[in-house]
């Protein structure tokens, strides 16, 4: 687990009333809880972190209750770790999400996603006539604003916003 | 900047600017030095361009290299659907260099990523032209004697035209005042007015030709293309406000020069052609000693005084 980017905000968490019946209800032994997802999000997390691809064992969990945002999703992976530039990738789709980590029934990290400063495959250039959209090549950004989420192509110096983000 | 690739203005420093501009310097002083003659040159234009290619394959034949390449994909494998990786990693085995004009923005630097040569980018789309920057710069500080300080005009298509937008951000190092002078439609984009407010410089907006010409030292004429207006009654009623005529520059101060990317259509009527201070075709000439230091730079050739 590396641990740039991740703040650390507790360890060895003592759980509250309702967190403790959730994991209850589902609890992993070891690996990685991505908390508060929106809804309609789930379906993107699970791609961009390629978890259609893997022989974990998952739990997926989507319109969910949740105190903050009202509805959430939520996904547990048993025995895996991510790396942080990995996992916060989502932070494009989920920018609420939060990632836990869990070891031997233990929250051992628990940290909010943040944008990473580079996203690679994941995003698709805006600009037409970028070579990205015409040869099989993998995209590259740079993240040049975090807060307004605007990637700068590595390729043709472009730059795709929030708005009109698409994803391969 | 020896074995290393030429992308983007934004991949080199001031001081490599500097390097090179003094490196043209000697070769406009003696352009004919067999330095590159163990040297195989590849020009790869995927898309024509006569005026860029000639000037590459003049600037490396007077150095005695051999020039290789296409000059217009049609007639290339690339017609057959050959992939940009696989033209470039066939090229790169026959050459020391190559020198690359796509008409796709973000193939030069793809292409240096891949090749195991230098790649020059003579143009990728409507994204970089380091060289025309450089011979521009180049032209700029061998008429105002620096490049310190000057008081630069930039007239026509200031929202397309990519020669503006690396020229604009390359003199931010310098000090520069930037008069602007575009129809409303074509106005700098405000991703290249960034790098003029990051360094706290003054820049100025025009919609009128004349009212800045006795303000500058250079006036950067641009091309007003059609097919940049949805609308051509839009076009019309700009197409002519941005001509620079003789009588113009009555009133401009004694070192101001006027520079053009070429080619114009109508944008200078010739009459300016005679007046001592166009010197739109002299810039094209430098292209060629500019283009000399960074084939020499980048191949790692020293040249002896
Ligand atoms: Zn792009």
């Amino acid at each position: 687990m590396a641990k740039q980017n991740i703040r650390i905000q507790k360890t060895n968490i003592k759980l509250s009333g309702s967190e403790r019946k959730e994991l209850k209800v589902s609890a992993i032994e070891n690996g990685t809880v991505i908390d508060h997802i929106p809804p309609q999000s789930v379906f993107q997390v699970i791609r961009i972190l390629g978890l259609d691809n893997i022989p974990n064992q998952i739990m997926i969990g989507t319109n969910l209750d949740s105190q903050k945002f009202g509805k959430k999703g939520i996904i547990k992976v048993s025995n895996k770790y991510f790396e942080s530039e990995e996992i916060n990738k989502i932070a494009l789709v989920a920018p609420s999400a939060t990632l836990i980590v869990i070891k031997d029934y233990t929250v051992v990290y628990k940290a909010k996603v943040e944008i990473p400063d580079n996203i690679k495959k994941i995003v698709k250039c805006i600009n037409p006539n970028c070579i990205t959209n015409h040869e099989n090549i993998p995209t590259k950004f740079i993240v040049i604003d975090k807060a307004d989420l605007q990637l700068q192509c590595h390729y043709c110096e472009k730059i795709t916003k929030k708005e009109v983000m698409n994803f391969i | 900047m020896k074995n290393k690739s030429l992308v983007s203005i934004h991949d080199i420093t001031k001081d490599d600017y500097e390097k090179i501009l003094n490196l043209a310097e000697k070769f406009e002083a003696n352009p004919r030095q067999k330095i590159l003659d163990n040297f195989v040159v590849a020009t790869l234009f995927f898309e024509p361009s006569t005026r860029t290619r000639l000037s590459f394959e003049s600037a490396a034949s007077q150095l005695g290299a051999r020039v290789i390449g296409f000059s217009d994909a049609s007639t290339s494998s690339v017609k057959k659907g050959e992939s940009l990786k696989d033209t470039i990693l066939t090229v790169s085995n026959y050459s020391d260099v190559i020198i690359m004009r796509h008409p796709r923005e973000g193939s030069a630097r793809y292409a240096s990523e891949v090749s195991p040569v230098p790649v020059i980018n003579a143009g990728d789309g409507a994204n970089q032209h380091p060289t025309q920057c450089l011979l521009d710069l180049y032209s700029i500080r061998k008429t105002q004697k620096s490049l310190e300080n000057l008081h630069i005009a930039f007239i026509g298509d200031l929202k397309y035209g990519r020669t503006v937008h690396s020229l604009v951000i390359a003199l931010t190092h310098y000090n520069t005042t930037f008069h602007l002078v575009s129809p409303v439609e074509l106005k700098l984009p405000s991703s290249v007015k960034r790098f003029i407010k990051e360094k706290n410089l003054e820049y100025h907006q025009y919609t009128e030709l004349e009212e800045v010409i006795p303000k500058v030292d250079i006036l950067y004429m641009t091309r007003i293309q059609q097919e940049r207006f949805a609308d051509s009654l839009d076009y019309e009623r700009v197409k002519n406000a941005y001509i620079l005529k003789n009588k113009m520059l009555e009133n401009a101060k004694k070192n101001l020069r006027v520079l053009h990317p070429l080619p114009r259509v109508n944008e200078i009527t010739e009459d300016v052609d005679s007046n001592p201070k166009a010197y739109y075709f002299n810039q094209a000439k430098n292209g060629v000693f500019v283009r000399q230091a960074i084939l020499a730079t980048i191949l790692g050739v020293n040249i002896s005084n």
